[in-house]
């Protein structure tokens, strides 16, 4: 059967990817930031999964106002990176795993969570940044990423988003649809999005440290009283676009020690402020 | 009954909700696209006469004429579709970012290299005005 091994949690921030992809790196401004990450491909290298299921959302790129879906699972066999308006970021196609994201469609979807299976989608930064951050950024040597990916993919965008209670229970779904399928994989869950952040307004810029370090604290120790945290306590203390952390909960909701196991052993924890305009959170969480 | 709406309160903020979904539809598909090369081309040849293949409202058509990114919001316009009028002028997000603040991208930049702004004051608009009652 297939279990999950392991939670990854992270920032999605496109200027990452473009200061990836344009080789500044080692730029005194992003040191602070990559050097966080240094465990983390270090970490990901000493425990591949055979796949992850990557949390991440679209900001209007696959999906415009045309129609918007509150959660979406690809089950394509491979996704393109898009082009965000500056052109496509120059990494690998991503490679889907069809048959376990349409097991895990019909398991969640009969678990009671309304799911829209997406089989053909343009995959924007908040689902490549992750992969360079924990991956490392693929070169000519390395010309794919290194396991397959589900997307899914959750609106934050259209107000109102789901609620993280809501985030947090679709998190239990997705470990029981894992874990009943029949082949012996082990599978990472990926929880992208956040810190705080606002890109809208006279407010933009908006940073909260102390929130965001209580949250990485209630998310690895209480995530259940974390989950039931409103919407407008997102929007008040961590910026308009803040709230893209209740994708965080449906990956911490996907741990075992939410279906009574052991709590998991926390790996790795960094937070850099800023990237760009946005706060970065990380964390790394097995389950043991 | 009304819906409760407690982020309205929330300063200097718009939350792109169903109902500015519904006001910003056509604004938002319009910069939906110049994700496009070639409409991106047209729309830089001639803005206005773009524009006006667009059933949008005159106020969101001057919004974009004049790249007055909280009057776009207003009139229903999202950070994340609005975000390719820069890219389509070659703009950074932090210059957008910054003409929304009254700040200038230098002192944006500076501000968000020193710890960001702070939530201090800037979380209810009804506790600033009792504040300074």
């Amino acid at each position: 059967m297939a279990k999950i091994t392991a939670s990854v949690f992270t920032s999605h921030v496109p200027a990452i990817g473009a200061a990836l992809d344009l080789g500044k790196s080692n730029e005194p401004y992003w040191q602070p930031l990559f050097k966080g990450y240094e465990f983390s491909k270090k970490w990901f290298k000493a425990n591949p999964p055979d796949a992850i299921f990557l949390v991440y959302n679209d900001h209007a790129t696959a999906f415009s106002l045309e129609m918007i879906p509150t959660f979406a699972i690809g089950t394509a066999a491979q996704f393109a990176p898009a082009d965000e308006g500056w052109g496509p970021r120059p990494v690998p196609v991503v490679i889907g795993h069809p048959t376990l994201a349409a097991h895990i469609a019909q398991s969640v979807i009969q678990d009671d969570f309304d799911l829209t299976i997406v089989n053909r989608m343009d995959v924007d930064h908040g689902l490549t940044v992750p992969l360079s951050l924990m991956c490392g950024q693929p070169g000519a040597d390395k010309p794919a990423w290194p396991c397959p990916v589900i997307p899914f993919a959750v609106n934050v965008v259209q107000y109102p988003a789901p609620s993280g209670k809501r985030c947090f229970m679709l998190g239990q779904a997705i470990r029981r649809a894992i874990e009943s399928f029949d082949e012996p994989l082990n599978v990472q869950i990926w929880g992208t999005g956040g810190m705080s952040h606002q890109l809208q307004g006279p407010r933009a810029g908006l940073i909260n440290k102390a929130f965001d370090n209580a949250f990485l604290d209630r998310l690895i120790a209480d995530p259940a009283g974390l989950a039931t945290m409103p919407h407008i306590d997102y929007v008040r203390e961590a910026g308009s676009e803040g709230i893209e952390l209740v994708m965080w909960l449906i990956a911490r909701g996907a741990m075992a020690d939410i279906n009574g196991g052991a709590p998991p052993r926390l790996a790795h924890r960094f937070y850099h402020v800023p990237a760009s305009n946005t706060a970065v959170g990380h964390l790394i969480l097995e389950n043991i | 009954m009304a819906l409760n709406k407690p982020y309205l309160d929330v300063p200097g903020t718009t939350i792109f909700d169903a109902e500015q979904s519904r006001l910003g539809y056509h604004l938002n598909q319009f910069c939906m696209s110049l994700m496009r090369a070639a409409n991106r081309q047209r729309f830089k040849a001639d803005e206005r006469a773009y524009l006006d293949e667009w059933p949008m409202t005159e106020e969101q058509k001057q919004g974009v004429l004049s790249r007055d990114l909280n009057r776009c919001i207003a009139a229903g316009g999202n950070i994340y579709f609005l975000a390719k009028i820069g890219a389509t002028d070659g703009k950074s997000f932090q210059y957008m970012a910054a003409s929304m603040t009254g700040m200038t991208q230098e002192d944006y930049a500076a501000m968000m290299l020193a710890g960001g702004r702070s939530v201090e004051g800037n979380r209810s608009i009804s506790d600033n005005k009792k504040a300074s009652a």
